[in-house]
């Protein structure tokens, strides 16, 4: 049991410690307290990454956030989206 | 500039330790400038590393804005809406000093203050938005900004530009000029002719106002063109470089802007100046002869000086305009980096993304986004993302973007002094 609470501990400091993904800090000049743009942290990330993915593919109405997901790729989009994930 | 103040949990107090009294462990960020920049990048160092000794250096106790600011001018937001201050960043972990920085040796890494006091730094972050070149436009001085504002430093200037508007009879002429590039906010002088040319339709409607501008291109350009004859022909006009826009001269005692064609001469004049990056860029050493700051795309360290990192107004940052959202998106990629770089480590390639909105009017809004890179040293844009609104977008989709742009401002400030 100690064993696993520790390791549990140096994990979830490791994560606290890793870098973000490329492009994950730049939502929150948008997607913060003030609506409309959704508060993503938190979210659960396949949400997020489908939403990415119809965005840049355009089958999702948008104002901007088609522009901005075009210069993502899905597999970026899922690092981005499991990092907001992890955030408080 | 007298002594310096410290910002302490919501109170400015005297300072009363000297920095060399301090324990010396911790490395030592400081960040001078305390704008959209600044801000943001000392709290995002102290955020991802807070045992890191942090201090923001700032003149002023008081931040305006300039996004929205073009709305003070013509009165269809308060100046009180654009006011922030330091206080919660002084809670958060980072220490606010209220001082100028007059000095910096990149040698022998230390920040020299109005008060002659010195503070040593490991990496020293500077985000010291813009300097008008006085004189740049011939006629144009800091007396002549008092009779003709610039209004580009949001605060007082934006206020004299209100009054003087308010001040003008039915009938009159506002003439603005814009500066070539590079500048801050490259919208914004046809942002500030939009909402000047609202105001004056619904306010003063037998005026005109003519933008002599200092280029044939510009941000956003078929979207406020289409704007304009939709919402203010004949009262809004454009005169591009190529028609003889641009201003070679200025004369305060008239209020006459003058061309190579002819001159103009304004009932309310609003010279948008030529600009550098902030003085204490020079100082340091980091801005080289275009008056600009070249950096590294990764980390936005200096290429000029190392151990000192440039982001904002002041820094050559490739593709990126020079807008509050991208200098609150590279403070928080510096911040990253220089955490990183303190540590031993090697930042990766940063992904950045800019989004300005514009108003054409009051619930009308546009937009431009960028994704970008680095690519070969610079910052440059993913090909095929961002862009601008659609030309042909519906009354709702300008209204929602006019939404959008509202609570990016209540976001943005709220991430930098929140």
């Amino acid at each position: 049991m100690l064993r696993t609470a520790f390791g549990t501990t140096v994990l979830l400091s490791m994560v606290a410690m890793a870098p973000p993904p490329p492009g994950a800090l730049g939502c929150s000049g948008c997607h913060g307290p003030a609506a409309p743009p959704p508060v993503l942290t938190g979210l659960d990330p396949t949400k997020i990454v489908a939403e990415l993915d119809a965005f840049r593919a355009g089958t999702r109405p948008a104002t901007v956030m088609d522009r901005i997901a075009k210069g993502f790729s899905h597999d970026e989009s899922v690092a981005i989206a499991s990092w907001l994930a992890a955030q408080q | 500039m007298i002594g310096r103040r410290e910002v302490v949990g919501g109170a400015a107090t005297a300072l009363a330790m000297p920095f060399v009294a301090r324990a010396q462990a911790a490395a030592k960020v400081i960040v001078v400038g305390g704008g959209f920049g600044g801000a943001t990048a000392a709290r995002f160092v102290r955020r991802a590393d807070p045992h890191l000794d942090v201090v923001l250096i700032e003149a002023s106790p008081d931040f305006i804005a300039c996004p929205f600011s073009n709305a003070v001018i013509t009165g269809f937001r308060d100046i009180a809406a654009q006011r922030f201050d330091y206080r919660a960043i002084a809670t958060s972990g980072v220490r606010v000093l209220i001082a100028e920085a007059t000095a910096i040796d990149p040698a022998a890494r230390r920040v020299t203050l109005g008060d002659d006091s010195v503070v040593p730094y490991d990496r020293l972050i500077l985000s010291p938005g813009i300097d008008i070149v006085w004189g740049g436009l011939p006629g144009y001085d800091e007396a002549a900004a008092e009779r003709m504002p610039h209004a580009w430093k949001a605060g007082p200037q934006t206020l004299l530009l209100r009054r003087q508007l308010e001040a003008m009879a039915d009938g009159g002429v506002v003439v603005i000029s814009a500066p070539a590039n590079p500048y801050r906010c490259p919208p914004g002088p046809y942002e500030r002719a939009s909402l000047i040319a609202a105001w004056l339709k619904a306010n003063r409607p037998r005026s005109k106002l003519l933008l002599l501008d200092a280029k044939d291109v510009f941000s956003k350009q078929k979207l406020f063109q289409a704007a304009w004859a939709q919402l203010y022909p004949g009262l809004l006009e454009w005169v591009s470089l190529s028609d003889g826009g641009k201003v070679t001269r200025v004369d305060p005692a008239t209020n006459t802007f003058e061309t190579d064609f002819g001159s103009h001469k304004a009932d309310v004049g609003n010279v948008i100046p030529p600009q550098r990056a902030g003085r204490i860029a020079a100082l340091a050493g980091v801005a080289d002869r275009t008056g600009w700051c070249p950096i590294d795309p990764v980390t936005f360290e200096s290429k000029l000086q190392p151990n000192i990192h440039v982001v904002g107004d002041a820094a050559i940052a490739g593709a990126m305009p020079k807008s509050a959202f991208a200098a609150n998106a590279q403070a928080k990629v510096c911040a990253e980096a220089v955490v990183q770089l303190l540590a031993g480590g090697t930042p990766g390639e940063p992904r950045l993304i800019n989004t300005c909105y514009s108003l054409v009017a009051p619930g009308y809004g546009i937009s431009v986004a960028g994704v970008y890179r680095p690519v070969n040293g610079q910052l440059t844009d993913i090909p095929g993302a961002g862009g601008v609104s659609p030309l042909n977008a519906p009354a709702e989709q300008r209204a929602q973007e006019a939404e959008y742009a509202d609570a990016w401002f209540k976001t943005i400030t709220g991430e930098t002094f929140g």
